[in-house]
């Protein structure tokens, strides 16, 4: 899976913490989670395990603290479906 | 200091009503909420009929905002959310506000947090995946969550208090808001309570024995309060809110008034003399509503309509003796009396709210709900108060004064005296 893949993935596991939908449509991998799309950030771990269960993989503490924008988010979750969880 | 303390917004989730018209509506005609529901059968429950309010999720996109939304599971918050922000835009106020009300606060009680998110966090974490849970269990298991929802969404910035006393939390809850007005702590109180009867909940009440099991097949004739043939309340569900405002500020503003809270009362008979953890100590009780009456400052002669606790146990003709010695009336000079739960059963910390807000109604447009299933009264309860005062269908009547009481395990007491606003 690329990069512009994963995105698009991403974009959907991110919807139902995104208030204003209409934000979404201009993601870019550098869009801040809690800046940019006003996400809460007690969230930010409904996301991390939602990711876990879309892409089948296990994000561990130290990777979750890199997932503030959207391109560190591709960046782990590329590198764990590199690698078999 | 003393303010006066009116009601300005109503708001309900009742199993015969999910808002105040379609509740007004049920109350006056009598419509019963109770069904048989097939879960319990299957449970082995000896009662297995019960009210669940019909209760449709989506509405709630309405009052909270998608994200809250997705990912609340919790029944009882949900019902409490519905009724608490529908008696905020019944006062006249708009949901969503920039800056936090200072002088507004809530007191919502509810008496075990959700168990079906709590069995989920059991299982979870039991199976090695707490870390799986995510963010959004603990605001919903803490017991102040209902009141952690309402204040969030509303900006409420008083005091914030989710209280607990059994089947009285919902008119202690109104009792507590009326005293931070009256005593000037605040100008507004959002106040209520709720509760979501689930299985594990249900499973314990009905292992006391102390549920209705004779009406299985006949749901609607199962909750008989003051019935020869009562043989134990049926269990309920539901949330029921009520906007309290300082007077001067309610006129000001030129709110819709409903009533007034006249005085109150919230006591304990210490389990002491008779009382017990399930059982009221009838001292307790009466001074309660002695209390609440002289808080009042009326004389108990003026009381219209007792909107009383009585569940349906062999406890209701206790319940109408104490209401007799602590009013000093008897006979066809006791004023009318009904119980709610005959239709809807008995919400347990929800009822004293539900139950308040239907008082409220009775108060505001003049007539006295049917007591359904009564159709053989306690011999007790006639040789106390006869039978002119338990009405069977509604009476219209000038309702000026209302006493309403709960009482519940623990040998808790509340009691509000409610009135016309003049």
């Amino acid at each position: 899976m690329d990069r512009k893949e994963i995105l698009n993935e991403l974009k959907k596991v991110l919807v139902p913490y995104v208030e204003d939908k209409t934000i979404l449509q201009g993601v870019t991998e550098q869009t801040d989670l809690i800046k940019d799309l006003k996400i809460n950030s007690a969230n930010l771990v409904d996301i991390i395990i939602d990711a876990e269960a879309q892409y089948n993989i296990e994000i561990d503490f130290d990777a979750a603290e890199k997932m503030y924008n959207v391109g560190n988010c591709i960046d782990v979750i590329a590198e764990k479906i590199n690698k078999p969880a | 200091m003393s303010n006066r303390v009116v009601i300005t917004g109503l708001g309900v989730v009742a199993p015969n009503g999910t808002n105040v018209s379609d509740f007004l509506q049920a109350i006056q005609s009598g419509v019963s909420g109770i069904k048989h529901f097939p879960e319990y059968e299957d449970l082995k429950f000896n009662c297995q009929v019960g009210g669940i309010p019909v209760f449709e999720w989506e509405e709630l996109r309405n009052y909270i905002s998608e994200t809250s939304l997705y990912g609340l599971k919790g029944k009882g918050i949900a019902y409490g959310i519905k009724a608490a922000l529908d008696a905020w835009t019944d006062a006249g106020n708009e949901i969503v506000s920039e800056h936090p009300f200072w002088d507004t606060g809530c007191v919502f009680g509810s008496s075990v947090a959700d168990t079906d998110v709590i069995k989920n966090a059991i299982n979870r974490v039991d199976a090695r995946e707490s870390k799986k849970l995510g963010s959004r269990v603990v605001e919903q298991i803490m017991n102040s969550g209902v009141t952690a929802y309402i204040s969030g969404r509303l900006g409420l910035s008083n005091k914030i208090i989710n209280n607990s006393a059994a089947c009285a939390t919902g008119t202690q809850s109104i009792f507590m808001g009326y005293e931070y007005i009256k005593y000037g702590m605040a100008k507004r109180m959002l106040v209520g309570s709720c509760e979501f009867v689930d299985r594990y909940v249900f499973g314990g009440f009905d292992s006391m024995r102390v549920l209705s099991r004779k009406y299985n097949d006949e749901p609607e004739r199962a909750s008989r309060p003051m019935s020869a043939s009562a043989g134990g309340f049926v269990p309920g569900s539901g949330a029921g809110a009520v906007v309290l405002e300082d007077m001067e500020y309610a006129l000001a503003r030129g709110a819709k008034i409903y009533g007034e809270v006249l005085g109150g009362s919230t006591n304990s008979g210490g389990q002491r003399n008779g009382g017990t953890m399930t059982a009221p100590s009838s001292e307790g009780v009466i001074r309660c509503i002695q209390q609440a009456i002289s808080e009042a400052g009326i004389s108990a002669d003026r009381i219209d309509l007792v909107c009383g606790h009585l569940t349906a146990t062999v406890a209701d003709k206790l319940e109408i003796q104490n209401w007799v010695k602590a009013l000093g009336r008897s006979g066809d000079d006791f004023p009318l009396v009904n119980s709610l739960k005959s239709m809807i059963g008995h919400s347990l910390s929800a009822a004293g709210s539900i139950e308040t807000v239907a008082a409220i109604l009775q108060l505001k447009y003049n007539f006295a709900h049917p007591n359904l299933n009564l159709e053989d009264p306690m011999p007790e309860i006639l040789d106390a108060i006869g039978s002119n005062n338990l009405p069977t269908t509604k009476v219209n009547r000038q309702i000026d004064i209302v006493a309403k009481a709960n009482f519940g395990f623990g040998d808790v007491n509340a009691c509000l005296i409610l009135s016309k606003f003049n």
